[in-house]
């Protein structure tokens, strides 16, 4: 039962339905929203030039698997089943796979030419998704094939941690962060796609909206609005609220105004039989401290610390980083 | 004879008894097949597994309850043979990938691609694609969330993921990213109340509106445990009677007793005898994090304000560990010698300011 599969980029005939995050996946790089500097880089590789060790990293959908999906299309063409391999993280990818599959596929040689005598680029590409669930004895051994192979194969490794990866492959690879993308570009692209799909969004307010409850991620944004869309017949904001999961308004203010142990206990009681997420509750309080403007900085770092600690407790992965940037940028 | 959680069941979406306009939504949602993954969550007893199946009877017709069950079998990387029961019918699997523990990775990954890649030979205009459900999916390991993510994307036109969760605090954001989040909030009171009327009416018994609420509100707000009582309360007396005894769960009442234990006397040998009350709540499966949640809502009457909070971040602290370890009795241990240090210390506080 156990095999490690090729995946390849394939395009398929007649695609059965997909919801609108496949659908409207970017297929050429020029889809790709923001991420300016990966998609210059890869513009280049795409008109003759050479490609670098890459590393993708940055919060889910900013666009990490798709920019590498069209690039490798674009590149290989009708060929990308011969020279791209792609693993995930629901691939074996172990130290064992590591050492066998890939390295195999690494030593395989490759011509500039393509069947039909056409050029094509003189490598082969092996994209390891998610690499941040790797273990790092998996990545010691990619680390010796990366260094053996570089004239016939290149790496691409995305993560949304790159601190779980080891420096010796990190120092190897040109790095590029995935920012949460850019309000108004996030909207201009909810704003194409839903007049494709035929869907009113009136004066656009309610895209703002979506962009909000979303931070940035484009997959959690378009899901919310096609989920909304076939839930409700229509896009509205309490919609919005109820798809993506956000603790509504009413409630957090109910919390903050909670006197005494056993109000909090009857408020907490019936926050979790009506299904709330608790973290979901910290994550929007930091936002209230962090935006109120009647606290002083002083006061706004005091609450938001145990906050902070809290949330990173609670998720037991490096997101504070990106939490305290936020901080300091509102001072 | 099956019990009346099983017998009465609603079968179609339009059927069920609260929440009816999310379940008219469901049904818009079905109605075109480019839907996405769903992760539905709520707590126990909320109904979250009858809404699921009302799902696929709307998207497959009634040919989906025809259900087997069968043990796969898979190999994990180290060669270890593990097995695990699945419900299936023809258009969907069900299984419990926490029940091969720490190899739930390896039961995901093969089972979600196999299904995936087995298209379905589309012969009757049915749906293009089948579904998986997950249960318990906030207790699979990292690694396991991990190997859903891409498989989530890669195999979405012929694989519909249907994750089902209690909370969804601890699903990691790359999953939620990819799924229709939906919330099941417990029945209140009420609806609860409501639902064991219809229940006995189509049973052919007269329930008092009095006995339905008691019922309802010792039920916690769980559908399943009201309907269980009810249907206890008619096996010990019928007709029946407005004030006529309620019985709590034996395991609530169990874990009242191991709290006045605990604050009756402070010492070693409580603890002792405390630790086998804890080990008989394990062993009869009761979830170690219930035993924390009674616990504390308990031990807390008696305190003020400040050991209140105190007493409340250590059970956060300790049931957080038991989280991340794998022996829930060491944990629940050591929140009770907390709590009893932290309690002996203020009564001893107390006596001496009285002299
Ligand atoms: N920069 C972008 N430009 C255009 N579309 C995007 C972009 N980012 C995300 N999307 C949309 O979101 C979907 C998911 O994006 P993608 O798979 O590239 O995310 P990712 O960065 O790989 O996320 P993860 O870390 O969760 O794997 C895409 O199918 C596309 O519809
Ligand atoms: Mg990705």
């Amino acid at each position: 039962m156990r095999h490690c599969n090729l995946h390849c980029v394939t395009t398929t005939k007649k695609k059965p339905p997909a919801p609108w995050v496949e659908k409207y996946r970017p297929k050429t790089i020029d889809d790709i929203v923001d991420q300016g500097e990966v998609v210059q880089v890869l513009r280049e590789c795409l008109s003759g030039g050479d490609l670098p060790h890459l590393l993708f990293y940055g919060p889910p959908g900013t666009g990490k698997t798709s920019a590498i999906l069209a690039a490798a299309r674009q590149l290989f063409g009708d060929i990308t089943r011969d020279r791209v391999l792609e693993l995930n993280a629901s691939d074996e990818r172990g130290i064992q796979v590591v050492r066998d599959k890939v390295k195999a596929f690494a030593q395989l040689t490759v011509s500039s030419t393509r069947p039909d005598g056409r050029p094509c680029p003189p490598y082969k590409l092996v994209i390891l998704d998610e690499a941040d669930s790797m273990t790092n004895a998996a990545q010691a051994a990619l680390r010796r094939t990366m260094e053996r192979e570089t004239r016939t194969t290149r790496f691409c490794l995305i993560c949304n941690y790159v601190s779980r990866i080891i420096p010796p492959i990190t120092s190897r690879c040109s790095k590029f962060r995935f920012k949460p993308l850019a309000r108004d570009n996030v909207i201009k692209r909810l704003r194409e796609i839903c007049e494709a799909e035929g869907v009113d969004v009136g004066n656009g307010e309610i895209l703002h909206q979506a962009v909000d409850t979303c931070e940035g991620d484009l997959r959690r944004a378009l899901t919310a609005l096609q989920c909304c869309q076939r839930l409700l017949g229509k896009i509205t904001a309490e919609g919005l609220i109820e798809v993506t999961g956000l603790v509504p308004e009413k409630l957090v203010n109910e919390y903050l105004s909670v006197k005494n142990y056993s109000e909090l206990e009857r408020f907490i009681e019936n926050f979790l039989k009506e299904a709330y997420s608790a973290f979901q509750l910290l994550d929007q309080l930091a936002m209230i401290v962090v935006n109120a403007g009647q606290l002083t900085n002083k006061q706004k770092c005091t609450l938001a610390v145990p906050l902070l600690w809290l949330t990173i407790i609670h998720n037991d992965q490096n997101i504070s980083v990106e939490v305290s940037d936020n901080e300091v940028g509102a001072h | 004879m099956s019990l009346w959680v099983d017998k009465h069941r609603p079968r179609d979406l339009m059927k069920l008894d609260f929440h009816k306009d999310q379940a008219i939504r469901l049904k818009n949602l079905v109605q075109q097949s480019d839907f996405p993954h769903l992760l539905v969550y709520g707590p126990s007893g909320a109904g979250k597994k009858t809404r699921i199946m009302c799902l696929l009877r709307e998207l497959y017709g009634s040919g989906v309850e025809r259900l087997r069950q069968e043990t796969m079998n898979f190999t994990t990387p180290s060669n270890k043979k593990i097995e695990i029961m699945t419900v299936s019918s023809n258009y969907h699997i069900e299984v419990n990938p926490t029940d091969v523990g720490i190899h739930d990775r390896v039961v995901i990954m093969d089972l979600v691609k196999n299904i995936a890649q087995t298209h379905q030979i589309d012969s009757s205009g049915q749906r293009e694609f089948k579904v998986v459900i997950l249960n318990e999916v906030d207790d699979l390991t990292k690694d396991a969330q991990h190997a859903l993510r891409r498989t989530m994307e890669k195999y979405v036109a012929t694989c519909r993921l249907i994750l089902i969760a209690n909370s969804i605090s601890r699903v990691i954001p790359a999953i939620k990213s990819r799924c229709l989040t939906i919330r099941v909030p417990a029945p209140t009171e009420s609806e609860i109340a409501s639902v064991l009327h219809i229940v006995c009416k189509k049973e052919g018994l007269s329930l008092p509106s009095d006995l339905a609420i008691r019922i309802a509100k010792c039920a916690d707000r769980n559908l399943r445990r009201a309907l269980l009582m009810c249907e206890a309360c008619k096996v010990q007396q019928y007709p029946f009677t407005a004030d006529q005894k309620v019985s709590e769960p034996d395991w609530q009442l169990f874990i009242r007793d191991t709290a006045s234990m605990i604050l009756s006397e402070q010492s070693p040998k409580k603890l002792g005898d405390v630790r086998q009350k804890l080990y008989e709540l394990i062993i009869h499966g009761v979830p170690p994090d219930m035993i924390f949640a009674g616990l504390l809502k308990e031990l807390v009457l008696n305190c003020d304000m400040s050991m209140k909070s105190k007493i409340a971040s250590y059970a956060a602290k300790y049931e957080h560990r038991m989280r991340l370890g794998n022996k829930p009795i060491f944990h629940l241990e050591a929140f009770v010698a907390k709590f009893m240090a932290i309690y002996k210390k203020s009564l001893e506080e107390c006596i001496g300011d009285m002299f």
